[in-house]
């Protein structure tokens, strides 16, 4: 049972208080992407042990989306970002960074 | 024989007599004891059968780790199987019976299974999984059903209620043995809030029975002084009868209150589940006593040292006239100085040591005349229902007897294993002790929080402390240091200093003696409930079962409802030694909650019958039921399916209803109805892609049928559309997908477009629709009066805001039946004076409500698809002839790129037609047609599937859509359906509009 807070609202709640939401930064593939691209879209995730940035929406609270960076190993907690953006912040990277040297994710770090 | 002694026994009141059934004899016990304890008080020993093989199971231990003495409690709403004795408080009344035998305890046919074990090795099951079919039928499967299942399942409705609690903490203690009390006293002396479970009646764990001192008091009085000033102290909470049962992530942990169990005719809920969110977290849960695998060390008799030592000083009980200790380490000359104590006999100690000289206890035990024979072992036990002697051999050698020695109890040590599972339930690793042979808490490796800080500690015995100093010692650190984690300042006071004699160190000792042969080890135990012996672990790892969870599922070790508690670790010695890998190679098996099994009543809570998914009820809910409303469950709603006449059945009144609507007037509670409002600048944009059609180009005062597709293309939703003004569209979905759809359009609104305008609200309940349906139907609104609804002011597909009745009202002309139609909203207060409105107007122009079955039926005339029967999340809107919805305007709206995916454009997918039955008959809903030929695995190719099926009154015959092969080119050919009836139903293939074909009727 996880302890998140919403960046949104600043509650912090219980796990079952928000709904998990799935890999986070996903690039949408349209019409005209090729067949490569939107496999990639539709299907392909990443899976990581270790640092893993996810989608959540605190669901019984104020609704809003937001993404977390959490470690599919420990369970630590490394922060929470609005949804609005394609990128975890600097801030947030440099946290990991410090907390998980040599880290990467995707295309990140 | 076992029996209650003249003087002792530290938790019972010899003032309180209780008597007790077992098996339909009546007993008598005292308050405080257990099942187990007044059992043996009355000379029970034999107590169940085993699972496998039926072999006579006596009482082994004294607390949760008991694999044998599971017993069915108390009759009807009250039953309850697989009770363990051992932790069952009595009561006065309480009935139990045995398990797992037939036809009696005593006498078993399925004993039989034992003089066959030979025949059933381990993976056995597994084994017999590779045989032909009929050896199955005839020989397996019986034998299977016979043995399968311990205790009965519960037949009636479980009468008790349960419930859940939550709690805040800063520091929770698991287990108020001392070291328990010692860390949640420190912590809370510290200023912490403390939450302090312990899953016995009473606090003190083995501490009062094993005796020592603490700073030169008692430890018995320790206790007392500990629980008493805990009690006291306002920041702590301590319960009693309370088990931690699971650590989870991030501080979560449940705890489990047994509040009835001891006291059935108190009042109150049987269980209450703890839901823990605790900052810090001790598991100081203790140790289990190690069994030592001999051959015949399942003859009831046989049981653990410790237990021995427990009956006779907490309960005064005596297990056996003559009690044999066999032994690896020193504690178990605690028992036989307490048994010789008890004014009983000890005939001989067998330790299966070599030392230099004797320790204390040793000492202690010699004075007292007990005969100690070091480097000897027990060879065989003699006795079937009953120990009533051992021989005696060399630890070192292979068995041969050396003497025989008349016994009627044999207490075994094989050392202690930490309880270790709640450390582990969150990640917490372990470490080998090759001392003590055990595995402990690495404490380096703590599970952690959300923080990345360690969360869980662990004191005492629980983290490999054996010694009272060193317990005491750890707990009270322990406490201040999770104080402190939490941000309290630990007070600066001494370590209390515990007094207990110096023990020598154990032996290793996992088969006795240690060169067994094959017979001796088929003979020796490892787990009781589920009659693994050490022979079926060697085997499994002959056998190439070398992971341990692979041994544990093919020899069934540790998988009863003990979970292994005594059995584990013997086992995963066994299996090293005979992969020749150290045991911390080998490894654990995982440790999961619960600690041990919490009732499923527990887990509900409160959570049962009309609370356990509140209903949701529109405005007119308690009419539909006041008259005749059989009702249907559609997502937390209930829809009428139809309004039930005296003496009609539902069919009946589904069929004049559906005729009625066609002839006259139906009226639908259609306030289930989604209703999202969308709004905002980029609202049109918005909604050209969520919907596969244009919604952008609809006009103010217009409505459009609209449908939704998922990314991955699929149909997810359908619909109509209103534009209500220049920026604002009113989106009407099906009454499942009004929060889903909802949190659709957020998600894409706030993820992926969060910089486009748009606002939606969900107003479903804010209104209530009403659906007037019928020939009849602008008749009725005129007779309301009010607004105009004629063809001209008010035309097929549009909408419009008005007064009805003197109700404000927005009516769109919209029709899902074929009929001339008007869906009207009111407000969600107004819905039930509106509806009686409509009634009373109706009445002289043949109005009858319908429900949700008239409704299908009239939507399956005139060919309208229902997403959740033509649609499963598999289905396209090309698969259903939609091609008209679907935008070739619109650069891109969702699913539009995964309709040119290969399997998406590919012309061999079912598409939707209409069936017919030759005769008449109505197909069975979700048959398929099967085409020639069979596949790869020899059945029948199929071509097509029912997708809905009903029996069309307004037709007079069966009619139904389906998805077929090709469908559409093959209009008038006949394919066969088999129905599960035995019977195949030849359908022809047929336009899916069957009624109205031109529209005429929906638009006059
Ligand atoms: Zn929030």
């Amino acid at each position: 049972m996880l302890t998140l807070t919403c960046p949104c609202c600043g509650v912090t709640a219980e796990e079952t208080e928000f709904h998990a939401g799935g890999e986070a930064h996903l690039t949408r593939y349209g019409p005209g992407s090729d067949d490569t691209e939107f496999e990639g879209y539709l299907f392909m995730r990443e899976n990581p042990k270790g640092v893993h940035f996810e989608r959540w929406r605190h669901v019984y609270g104020c609704g809003k989306w937001f993404q977390v960076a959490r470690c599919t190993v420990t369970l630590e907690l490394f922060g929470a970002y609005p949804a609005q953006t394609t990128r975890p912040p600097q801030a947030l990277q440099d946290t990991i960074t410090a907390k998980r040297p040599g880290w990467s994710w995707n295309d990140i770090a | 024989m076992s029996t209650r002694l003249a003087t002792g026994g530290r938790l019972i009141n010899t003032d309180a007599p209780m008597r007790f059934t077992f098996n339909g004899k009546v007993m008598k016990g005292y308050a405080g004891d257990t099942l187990a304890s007044a059992l043996l008080a009355n000379d029970q020993m034999l107590v169940g059968r085993s699972f496998k093989y039926h072999r006579p199971r006596g009482i082994v231990a004294s607390g949760v780790e008991e694999p044998n003495a599971l017993v069915n409690l108390g009759v009807e709403g009250k039953f309850e199987p697989n009770q363990r004795a051992t932790t069952t408080e009595l009561f006065d009344g309480l009935l139990a019976t045995s398990q797992n035998h037939w036809p009696s305890l005593e006498f078993d046919v399925g004993a039989l299974n034992a003089r066959l074990s030979r025949f059933m090795p381990a993976g056995f099951y597994y084994k017999m999984f590779i045989h032909p079919r009929p050896l199955w039928k005839h020989v397996y499967e019986p034998f299977i059903r016979q043995a399968a299942g311990l205790g009965q399942a519960p037949k009636g409705r479980d009468a008790d209620s349960y419930e859940h609690f939550y709690a805040f903490c800063d520091v929770l203690v698991v287990g108020a043995g001392i070291a328990g009390l010692m860390a949640a006293k420190s912590a809370a002396d510290a200023g912490a809030r403390v939450l302090s479970l312990e899953q016995a009646p009473q606090g003190g764990g083995r501490a009062p029975v094993d005796g020592g001192q603490v700073d030169g008091v008692p430890v018995d009085k320790v206790v007392d002084q500990l629980v008493s000033e805990l009690t006291e102290m306002p920041n702590v909470t301590l319960r009693l009868r309370t088990m931690g049962a699971g650590v989870y992530d991030h501080g979560y942990v449940l705890g489990y209150e047994r509040l009835t169990d001891h006291a059935p005719d108190q009042p109150g809920p049987r269980h209450r589940l703890w839901r823990i969110k605790a900052g810090q977290v001790i598991t100081a849960t203790g140790a289990i006593e190690r069994p030592l695998s001999f051959a015949g060390n399942d003859v009831p008799g046989v049981m653990l040292a410790s237990a021995v030592r427990d009956y006779i000083v907490n309960y005064g009980v005596s297990p056996g006239d003559r009690v044999a200790v066999v032994t690896n380490n020193d504690d178990a000359y605690r028992t036989a100085i307490a048994v010789k104590k008890a004014g009983l006999d000890v005939p001989v100690i067998l330790d299966a040591r070599v030392l230099p000289e004797d320790s204390p206890l040793m000492a202690e035990a010699r004075a007292a005349g007990i005969r100690v024979m070091m480097g000897h072992g027990v060879a065989s036990v003699m006795g079937g229902k009953r120990v009533t002697g051992i021989g005696v051999c060399a630890q070192a050698g292979e068995g041969a007897v050396l003497e025989e020695i008349g016994c009627d109890v044999v207490a075994m040590s094989g050392g202690w294993s930490p309880v270790v599972h709640l450390w582990s339930h969150c990640g917490g690793k372990l470490q080998w002790d090759s001392d003590y042979a055990m595995f402990r808490p690495d404490v380096h490796k703590a599970p952690v929080g959300g923080d990345g800080a360690a969360f869980v500690r662990t004191a005492g015995a629980a983290n490999g402390h054996f010694g009272l100093h060193e317990i005491v010692g750890d707990g009270h650190a322990c406490g201040g240091l999770a104080a402190k984690a939490t941000g309290h300042t630990p007070r600066k006071t001494d370590a209390p200093q515990g007094d207990s004699p110096s023990e020598a160190p154990l032996a290793q000792v996992w088969i006795m003696p240690q060169g067994a042969g094959k017979t001796l080890r088929a003979k020796a135990w490892l787990d009781y409930q589920n009659d693994v012996k050490v022979s079926d672990v060697q085997l499994a790892a002959q056998e190439g079962f070398e992971s341990v969870e692979h041994a544990k599922r093919y020899t069934t070790l540790g998988m009863a409802t003990d979970q292994g508690k005594l059995s584990n670790i013997n086992g995963l010695a066994i299996l090293s030694d005979a992969l020749d890998q150290p045991i911390p190679q080998t490894g654990t098996t995982t440790f999961r909650p619960p600690y041990t099994p919490i009732s499923m009543g527990a887990i509900a809570g409160e959570a049962r019958g009309a609370v356990f998914q509140p209903i949701r009820r529109t405005p007119m809910h308690d009419w539909h039921e006041a008259n005749g409303a059989d009702w249907e469950p559609v997502g937390a709603w209930r829809r009428p399916y139809a309004y039930v006449r005296q003496g009609e059945s539902v069919h009946d009144a589904v069929m004049r209803e559906t005729r009625n609507t066609r002839e006259n007037l139906g009226l639908l509670d259609a306030s289930t109805l989604g209703k999202l409002l969308v709004k905002g600048p980029d609202a049109g944009r918005f909604l050209d892609m969520l919907y596969t059609n244009m919604m952008s180009t609809l006009k103010p005062g217009k409505c459009r049928y609209g449908l939704m597709c998922g990314e991955n293309g699929f149909l997810i939703d359908d619909g109509v559309v209103a534009r209500i003004d220049e920026d604002t569209w009113l989106c009407h979905t099906t009454t499942g997908g009004a929060d889903s759809i909802h949190q659709h359009m957020e998600e894409w609104l706030q993820t992926e477009w969060w910089d486009w305008q748009v606002y939606v609200a969900n107003l479903t309940e804010q209104y209530a629709q009403v659906a007037v349906v019928g020939p009849n139907a602008r008749a009725a609104l005129e007779a309301l009066g009010g607004m105009d609804v004629s063809r001209d002011a008010l035309g097929f597909m549009e909408w419009a805001d008005g007064t009805l009745g003197g109700f404000d009202a927005r009516v769109y002309r919209i029709s899902f039946s074929g009929e001339l139609s008007y869906e009207v909203a009111v407000r969600a207060s107004q819905g039930q004076a509106f509806w009686d409105a409509l009634m009373a107007v109706g009445d002289s122009l043949g109005v009858m409500p319908y429900g949700t079955e008239a409704l299908h039926i009239l939507r399956a005339e005139k060919g309208f698809i229902m997403i959740g029967d033509e649609t499963d999340g598999t289905v396209i809107p090309q698969d259903l002839g939609l091609h008209w919805a679907l935008s070739k305007k619109k650069d891109d709206y969702l699913g539009k790129r995964a309709h040119v995916r290969s399997h998406m454009a590919d012309p061999d997918r079912w598409k939707l037609v209409g069936l017919e039955t030759l005769d008449g008959s109505t197909l069975p809903d979700g048959a398929y047609a099967v085409a020639d030929g069979t596949n790869a695995n020899g059945q029948r190719n199929v071509q097509g599937r029912v997708t809905s099926s009903y029996h069309s009154p307004n037709l007079g015959k069966g009619i139904a859509m389906g998805l077929v092969h090709h469908g559409p080119d093959r209009m008038g050919e006949v394919i066969e359906f088999p129905g599960t009836d035995g019977k195949t139903y030849q359908a022809r293939i047929v336009s899916p509009v069957f009624y109205d074909a031109a529209g005429e009727k929906q638009d006059v």
